[in-house]
């Protein structure tokens, strides 16, 4: 128990779920200690993290915040926890929480536990974390007078207190090596089709496709869900696929209404990506595959075959 | 150019995890290892890098005396030589890992010159740290930078990029610098034959470090209670669709 900091990521004004989420959790370790919350920038922000039972929102204003900048956001987030001597650093698990949180324990020389679960104080403290994307768990202690930690998004749900947040606007001081590494340009995207993480449909194919050309009726079928198309990592190291259409553990985490896959025998690189799915519909000529026991629907046979039929039989009930 | 990229070897699991009986490990019975996915990338990215600017590349690895193997898999790829950190098989935390392996580029260092690039995977595919490529950074007091996908060098400056909403971040990082890159940064190629036995006659520096004090200590592995489902069968191939068709409908999705 102690004083938290919980390092606060934002979008446009509004607080991230991920952190949210992470600053929920923190919660529970101050004991009857205070919760504080540092935002780079955006003080808009600042309401929802008091909402969420942040008693004083720190609110770093620099120019240099605008642009990544992770070791300038590190500096401000180890500066502030020394002066308030926090217990517990806290962050949202995404690339950018586990990035400057992992660069504010190197410049302290303390250990940094990402994606954690569940948290437990004491001494030493002891955390259970995600191994391998979240197939595997780690109970692992924690020896430090500072414990930094991430919170695994959406494994804790985010709660409201309803509290209001002191708002404490100050500039940070900053050095040129904190500033060495930021973004020097953006370069946009081709507008794609329906992107592979905010999809509420994804059909995916695996090995069993077999080609390049054999995503053609997925395509098809996805074509007529509005659904994007997905890939197992067997089908992008055989270069059929890119890799932007790559769910799983090292490729995109998804989580729509419906995941369709196709051929994927459900390793377990390839569901660490599609858990979050609401339901899954598993295609597959193996009715021993391990994703039997992952999906909620499944059909024998082969996807080459079941796939155009589910096309034909879509297009014949909206009789076109 | 001077290129060192640091990997890890890893179970290669498939599709259900079982633990040793003292749960502090994967049991392997059935399994072989790898190199972690985006270590794969990021062994190709190094040997790209040679091929385009020229000079050497060296990979790295902290972990028992079999992780030779992924050595020389990495080697048969096309990388020059490889520094050894031999481990007695026991895990050791990011903090020690990245200790170690600073201390082996300073003792390469001293007697080649510096690496311009080290590389290195976003995460480990088994622990999931992010963070031995910042720690590294921190303990030679180069820029770091993680979450990679795309990478040019020219003119002593590495242009990173990440994909972000929207479009792709860019870095431009004065060398030498420290990169952690993610799968799909490139599509790794497959070793030749001839690359094969030219790995076995590549040279190996192999040491022992200190594992040092473990700041994060594993206490043991919890294979997590998955919801185990009994899908509902909809049916036998393409006669199924009528069926699939129906469940769409009831899930609002057609």
């Amino acid at each position: 128990m102690g004083v938290v900091l919980v390092y606060a990521t934002s979008t446009d004004g509004v607080a991230d779920d991920v952190t949210l989420q992470a600053l929920t959790l923190a919660r529970g370790l101050a004991g009857g200690d205070s919760v504080h919350a540092v935002l780079m920038g955006d003080e808009a922000a600042a309401s929802s993290l008091g909402h969420h039972g942040a008693a004083t929102v720190h609110v770093a204003v620099h120019e240099a915040l605008a642009s990544g900048a992770p070791d300038a956001r590190a500096r401000i987030v180890g500066d502030l926890a020394g002066r308030l001597g926090a217990a517990f650093v806290v962050g949202p698990g995404t690339e950018e929480g586990n990035t400057v949180l992992a660069r504010v324990a190197a410049d302290a020389e303390l250990p940094f536990a990402a994606n954690c679960l569940r948290v437990t104080p004491g001494s030493p403290v002891t955390v259970l974390r995600q191994r391998w994307g979240g197939s595997l768990q780690e109970e692992a202690v924690i020896r430090a007078d500072r414990v930094i930690l991430s919170v695994a998004p959406h494994s804790v749900p985010a709660e409201a207190t309803g509290g209001a947040a002191g708002v404490e606007p100050f500039t940070p001081d900053l050095g040129a090596t904190d500033l060495v590494v930021r973004v020097a340009r953006r370069v946009p995207a081709a507008a794609a089709g329906v992107s592979l993480a905010d999809a509420k449909v994804v059909v995916s194919g695996g090995r069993g496709v077999g080609s390049t050309a054999g995503f053609g009726p997925i395509e098809e079928l996805a074509a007529l869900l509005g659904a994007a198309v997905g890939c197992s990592r067997a089908v992008t190291i055989s270069g059929w696929r890119s890799h932007t259409a790559q769910v799983g553990q090292t490729g995109t985490r998804i989580a729509p209404d419906l995941y369709i896959a196709a051929g994927i025998s459900g390793a377990t690189q390839h569901m660490a990506g599609c858990k979050a799915s609401k339901k899954i519909l598993a295609i597959n000529k193996d009715p021993e595959a391990p994703i039997m026991t992952m999906a909620d629907y499944a059909v024998i046979g082969d996807l080459h075959q079941v796939v155009p039929a589910i096309s034909a039989e879509i297009r014949r009930v909206r009789g076109v | 150019m001077r290129v060192l990229v640091c990997i890890k070897r890893v179970p290669a699991v498939a599709g259900r995890i079982t633990l040793t009986p003292d749960e502090r490990a994967i049991d392997m019975k059935y399994l072989g290892f790898a190199i972690g996915p985006h270590e794969e990338c990021a062994v190709e990215q190094a040997v790209r890098l040679i091929e385009e600017h020229g000079g050497e590349s060296v990979v790295l690895i902290l972990g028992p005396a079999e992780a030779l193997e992924q050595l020389r898999d990495a080697l048969a790829l096309g990388i020059n030589r490889a520094i050894h950190l031999v481990t007695d098989g026991e895990e050791w935390d990011a903090g020690s890992t990245a200790a170690a392996i600073a201390d082996a580029i300073r003792d390469d260092e001293a007697a080649n010159g510096h690496f311009d690039i080290v590389l290195l995977g976003n995460e480990a595919a088994d622990s999931g740290g992010y963070q031995v490529g910042v720690r590294i950074g921190r303990s030679l007091g180069r820029p770091a930078i993680a979450g990679i996908k795309g990478l040019a060098v020219a003119g002593g400056v590495a242009s990173a990029e990440q994909e972000v909403a929207g479009g792709r971040d860019v870095y431009d990082l004065p060398l030498p610098a420290i990169i952690a890159v993610l799968e799909g940064i490139n599509l790794p190629r497959f070793p030749s034959v001839p690359g094969r036995l030219r790995a076995k006659s590549k040279p190996v520096a192999a040491s022992n470090p200190a594992r040092g004090e473990q700041g994060l200590d594993l206490v043991r592995l919890v294979v997590p209670q998955g919801v185990s489902k009994q899908a509902v069968v909809l049916g036998s191939g393409a006669d199924a669709a009528p069926a699939i068709v129906e469940m769409l409908a009831g899930l609002g999705v057609l």
